[in-house]
């Protein structure tokens, strides 16, 4: 994914501080995935291990991704000062 | 203007977090100047590093309870093992054994001449030892206070929240053999 041209770095921080909120949404999320998950486990239900992992492992995808955005992010496109 | 300070990136001029500018900060500022709005931004970087590693970490937990319920459905049911002879359990009294591992203990209790009931010994709040307390009626986890119902297993006060996992068994010409190990979620 190609950045599409140079932000200033007031509108790199929104930007990242609108993956910060989405980040922690996830992770939230995760962390009751697995607390659930954990408690169904040792009930012996086991009708939800493996749709929550595809969600949990959906969510990292997610959050690495955007991090990747937010690393390109920092590079200056070629050709530029 | 000299060439270096007009190359200058002008975003790079420290802004102090009260927005005044440089001759009005404190000398402590001026002597040690941040570029402010440059450390935000790495720590909120930053903060999304942790937060990606984190969330890896969830995701490596879930991975591992799908391998770990893999590996506990490829061991099946345990194999019926005898525990006692029925006529050496008195009708209130109980008594402790290891079933299906030589780790797992249970507490089997005689609640009347027929009336059997078996549950693993770890309370499913934090694996402390419960005590049978046929006379109350409870199984007690004293070490937070955790009480089971007798018959059912079913927490009924203090922080468990899952009830004790059953131990199926039979009675076979006067000998009590263990069947099997049910976990409950309610």
């Amino acid at each position: 994914m190609a950045v599409p041209r140079s932000f200033t770095r007031a509108q790199r921080a929104v930007i990242l501080g609108g993956m910060l909120g989405f980040v922690l949404t996830v992770v939230v999320l995760q962390l009751w995935l697995l607390t659930a998950t954990t408690n169904a486990y040792l009930g012996g239900d086991d009708s939800l291990i493996v749709p929550a992992a595809v969600a949990s492992v959906l969510g990292l995808a997610m959050n690495v991704g955007l991090l990747r955005y937010a690393m390109r992010l920092e590079r200056r496109p070629s050709g530029s000062a | 203007m000299s060439d270096a300070t007009q190359s200058r990136d002008l975003e790079a001029i420290t802004t102090a977090p009260d927005r005044r500018p440089a001759d009005l900060q404190p000398a402590w500022r001026q002597d040690f100047p941040i570029d402010w709005p440059l450390d935000q931004y790495v720590e909120r970087r930053d903060f999304v590093k942790f937060l990606v590693l984190t969330s890896g970490a969830l995701a490596v937990g879930q991975v591992a309870i799908v391998a770990q319920n893999w590996l506990r459905r490829r061991q099946g049911r345990p194999e019926m093992r005898r525990v006692a002879a029925l006529a050496d359990i008195p009708v209130g009294g109980s008594l402790l054994f290891r079933y299906p591992g030589e780790h797992d203990t249970n507490v089997l209790v005689r609640l009347g001449p027929e009336e059997l009931v078996a549950y693993s010994q770890k309370c499913t709040h934090l694996s402390c030892a419960v005590i049978p307390e046929p006379d109350k009626n409870v199984l007690h986890c004293p070490c937070h206070e955790g009480f089971f119902d007798l018959r059912s297993g079913a927490p009924i006060a203090g922080p468990p929240r899952r009830p004790l996992p059953r131990i199926t068994l039979e009675v076979r010409g006067g000998e009590v053999f263990a069947t099997g190990v049910e976990y409950r979620t309610s």
